[in-house]
């Protein structure tokens, strides 16, 4: 057991845990908590696979943009009621089955083609220097994407404003 | 020109059916004078008329007054095998002048116009003034159109023509049921009589091919008929059968008492002068036919002279004016029909005729008490009369010396040719006539009595009438005491166109009608006074002396000695009783042929069943039920098959579409457990299809 | 070094929670939450193979879904904030209009 898999490990453990709990939580502050968690675990993950941009991202725009979204939103919804009302709806025992189906049929696929992932890792060179990798990929092979992203997140907020507006 | 007037013959007819058209169907908007003028007027213009042919015929030579004036052809020509070989047998609607219908339509003409100025008068307070003239009228026109026919079919239409016009006449008054029930109860006894008349005319028509008068008269005077043949003597008695009916002889002489039920001026009319005469009238007209049939003129005697004496038996005893008049309407007919029976054809119509003076005159006088008394018809309920109803009283009295048979008056020539003819017919044996004659005798002096009786109770003695009629009492109006007077007259005079040989006269009747009578009554008319003058001067003296016993009985009775009658009807109280009740022959009649179990109700009520349980049950509820049935089917069709067709489409969409429609929940978190559970089911089928290509990819990879 | 396969499988199973989570909760707020669970593993198998084919395209790829994600989560809180004014609840099984 080398560092790098124990870390893999404690950090799959966390978020695989704490998204667990994110969804069996009556409280959705609490489902909210957990959610940070694991996306902070994520952002380790991240950092393990040479990413350290996306982990950077993932900190400040998920958790620290989103999240707070989700919660500043909690708190508008009633969450008294919420609290004392029952979490699961009818189906959830053939949803479980379903996901646990598709659950098995994923494993099912990786555990066949494990040959396939058995070719040697890259260094961790070939992803350095990681933001100026991604910024000139980005600006340059795929711009028309990323003007396309700024548009959406333009017409998103438009959209969101209108709607949570008050008529 | 004498001989172009013969051709208005039609007229004679047609005048009255004229008025009785406009009265029928304009009638009801007319005033009274209107129709009053109009109807009286069309009658008399008749009567005019009718003279005038008298005079034409008169002026004409013995042998040539015969005239047939044809309208027009009813049934055109057609072969008809008659027993005799084939004939061409036609119907003409055409008139026969002749002797004997130009005195017939004198006599129906002039009575009929008195009777119709005389009803002016005695309908004036009476509803429905328009219909009783029209129906009177049209009862002129039938009775001329009898009595001009010149075959026999349209003598038959004049005869039912006559019957209808009864009918309605005597049920003028239809919202009184006695009434309208002897209107009814006159129909269908002539009904019975007419079906043997019918079936004689079928025969007439079968044996001689023809049903006109002047060419049966020419068949018989070519002697194609032996005597006493079988087929004449069966078509004469059929016929005879019809004259019972219409002449009310016995035994279809129960409808005529009823028929008082009329207004009187219909009684005097039909009743006495001219309808009931009919059947002596056909009789006289086929004479040829019923001298070749001995047996049957000796049934024609036998039963004229039985009714006669029987219908003066009843009339005896009834304490209604009319009813005693009706009775001895029925009695002297079998005068007629006795005289007919004897070969004295001319005889018989010469009493048809004073009759109709003398007999009219009773019963328009009659009219005229009750109209005094306020219509009242019980003799029990009148008298002392004579000064308070003077003309109506000596015109009554009249009558009845008339009908009695006192000389110098009509009825005494009249009945006394009956009566000598009678006694002295050779053709008969000794006993068989002088009977008939007995018969006619008494019911002479019967006739004498009942007469009288009806004028001293009447008119004479304490007056019986109650209090609040008493002060009414007045004379008729001149429209009706006129025609009274006339017929007085006649009553008087008329019998001195008979006056007898012996009794020096020329007897100009019996010579003007001698062509129409002819064979026998020549030869019998010269063996009559073969026989003697003394025996003739005899008989009438008899006869005169039982008219006055008759007379002396009814002054006993009812003047003298008022309480002589109840005695005797005490003392004979069962003859009075068989008397009174008419000898129960109605209640017979009744029991047999309308209540009985054979005939009348029962067959009529089985027939009715049939027609309801049967016909109307098979055809009309059969049709019903089929109809609902049908219906049914189709209601049934349509609510399964063509309604079920249209359901089930709607059906099979909501069946098919139920899988659809469940999974539209609304529900977004189902919506998406069904994309996961395609994905699922997607991902594992190429999962497991691609298995080893997946494999091998990632291997090689 | 940790094989790709370890990252797949968690991965896997973060997506499958994620999917329990969507389809299973009440809550409109924590179905959201499932579904930013399920970017989030999309985004670590996304990151994994960039690094074992040394391709950058993997990273930009992973941040074009975390713009979505961040534009996805606003435009559902605000439809949810909308449908919260008219209904007064943000349950799932409430809100059926669909249906119609």
């Amino acid at each position: 057991m080398t560092f790098y898999l124990a870390t893999f490990y404690v950090l799959g453990a966390i978020a695989v845990l704490s998204a667990l709990l994110v969804i069996t939580r009556r409280n959705p502050v609490h489902s909210a908590i957990f959610l940070i968690v694991t996306l902070l675990s994520v952002a380790g993950l991240y950092l393990q696979l040479q990413a350290e941009f996306l982990a950077a991202v993932q900190i400040i725009l998920y958790i620290g943009g989103v999240m707070v979204l989700f919660l500043f939103v909690i708190l508008l919804v009633n969450l008294e009621v919420t609290v004392r009302q029952e979490p699961f709806n009818r189906m959830w025992w053939i949803a479980g089955v379903a996901a646990l189906v598709l659950l098995g049929e994923l494993a099912v696929t990786y555990y066949l083609g494990r040959q396939a992932f058995a070719i040697p890792v890259t260094p961790a060179a070939a992803l350095q220097p990681n933001t100026e990798l991604i910024g000139r990929t980005l600006y340059q092979t795929y711009m028309l994407p990323f003007e396309i992203a700024s548009v959406l997140l333009l017409v998103a907020m438009v959209g969101a404003v209108l709607m949570a507006r008050r008529r | 020109m004498p001989q172009n007037f013969l051709e208005w013959i039609w007229l004679v007819p047609l005048l009255p059916l004229l008025s009785a058209a406009v009265m029928l169907l304009a009638g009801r908007s007319l005033p009274r004078a209107i129709v009053s003028w109009l109807c009286c007027g069309t009658v008399g213009l008749s009567f005019l008329v009718s003279l005038g042919i008298f005079r034409t015929l008169a002026s004409l030579p013995a042998a040539a007054r015969v005239y047939e004036k044809v309208l027009f052809t009813w049934l055109p020509a057609g072969m008809f095998q008659t027993a005799t070989g084939l004939a061409e047998f036609r119907i003409e609607w055409g008139y026969l002048v002749d002797p004997l219908s130009a005195v017939m339509i004198l006599v129906v003409s002039g009575v009929g116009f008195l009777i119709h100025v005389y009803s002016v008068g005695y309908m004036a307070h009476e509803g429905g003034y328009y219909r009783y003239f029209g129906y009177l009228n049209l009862f002129m026109f039938m009775m001329l159109t009898l009595v001009l026919a010149s075959n026999l079919l349209v003598m038959f239409v004049g005869w039912e023509g006559v019957g209808l016009c009864s009918y309605f006449l005597i049920g003028f008054w239809f919202l009184k049921k006695s009434a309208a029930d002897a209107g009814k109860k006159a129909f269908v006894v002539n009904r019975v009589g007419d079906a043997g008349f019918l079936v004689g005319i079928f025969l007439v028509s079968t044996t001689f091919g023809t049903l006109s008068f002047t060419q049966i008269n020419a068949a018989v005077a070519a002697g194609q008929f032996a005597l006493g043949s079988g087929v004449i003597t069966a078509i004469t008695l059929l016929l005879f059968m019809g004259a019972t009916g219409k002449s009310a002889q016995i035994p279809l002489y129960v409808w005529l008492p009823d028929a008082m039920e009329g207004p009187t001026p219909v009684s005097a009319l039909i009743h006495a002068a001219t309808m009931v005469t009919a059947g002596v009238y056909m009789v006289s007209r086929t004479n040829a036919l019923y001298q070749l049939a001995p047996l049957t003129l000796e049934i024609v005697a036998v039963i004229g002279a039985l009714t006669a004496i029987y219908a003066a038996s009843m009339g005896l005893v009834q304490n209604d004016i009319k009813r005693v008049l009706a009775y001895s309407t029925i009695s002297q007919l079998g005068y007629m029909f006795l005289a007919c029976g004897m070969g004295a054809f001319a005889a018989g119509i010469f009493h048809l005729s004073t009759h109709a003076y003398f007999k009219a005159l009773l019963f328009l006088a009659a009219g005229s008490v009750m109209h005094a008394l306020s219509n009242e018809t019980d003799i029990r309920k009148m008298g002392g009369l004579w000064n308070r109803v003077p003309v109506t009283a000596r015109t009554f009295l009249i009558g009845g010396l008339a009908i009695a048979g006192i000389f110098p008056l009509a009825g005494f020539f009249s009945k006394d040719e009956i009566l000598w003819r009678t006694f002295a017919n050779t053709d008969y044996p000794a006993g068989f006539r002088q009977v008939l004659w007995g018969i006619g005798l008494v019911t002479a002096l019967m006739t004498a009595f009942y007469v009288f009786r009806l004028v001293f109770v009447t008119f004479f003695g304490r007056s019986r009438v109650p209090r609040d009629v008493e002060h009414h009492i007045h004379e008729s109006p001149p429209v009706m005491t006129i025609p009274l007077v006339i017929l007085a007259a006649l009553s008087i005079v008329g019998g001195w166109v008979g006056i007898p040989a012996v009794l020096g006269g020329s007897n100009p009747f019996e010579h003007f009608l001698a062509p129409v009578f002819q064979s026998h009554a020549a030869t019998t008319a010269a063996e009559a006074t073969a026989q003697g003058h003394g025996l003739e001067l005899g008989l009438m003296g008899v006869s005169l002396v039982a008219a006055a016993i008759g007379i002396g009985i009814a002054y006993l009775f009812y003047l003298r000695q008022p309480e002589l009658p109840d005695q005797w009807a005490f003392r004979f109280s069962r003859l009075y009783k068989l008397l009174f009740n008419k000898y129960y022959v109605d209640e017979l009649y009744s029991a047999v042929f309308v209540e009985g179990p054979l005939l009348g109700k029962a067959m009529g009520n089985s027939f009715a069943r049939f027609d309801l349980r049967v016909i109307d049950g098979i055809g009309v509820d059969g049709t019903g039920w089929f109809t609902r049935f049908t219906s049914r089917l189709s209601i049934w069709w349509d609510t399964w098959i063509i309604d079920g067709s249209v359901r089930a489409l709607g059906f099979t969409v909501r069946l098919l579409s139920w899988p659809v429609r469940v999974i539209q929940t609304g529900f977004v978190q189902a919506y998406l457990f069904l994309m996961a559970t395609g994905v699922v089911v997607f991902f594992f089928y190429y999962v497991i299809r691609y298995r080893d290509e997946i494999r091998q990819f990632l291997q090689l990879r | 070094m940790v094989p790709t396969t370890h990252y797949l499988f968690l991965s896997a199973a973060l997506l499958t929670i994620g999917v329990i989570g969507v389809l299973t909760r009440r809550n409109l707020i924590v179905v959201l939450m499932s579904i930013e669970l399920i970017l989030n593993a999309v985004n670590i198998n996304l990151i994994a193979f960039a690094r074992q084919l040394a391709s950058v395209e993997g990273h930009v790829f992973a941040i074009f879904v975390i713009t979505v994600a961040a534009a996805e989560a606003a435009v559902g809180l605000g439809i949810l904030i909308a449908f919260f004014r008219n209904r007064e609840t943000v349950n799932t099984d409430e809100i059926d209009l669909l249906k119609w």
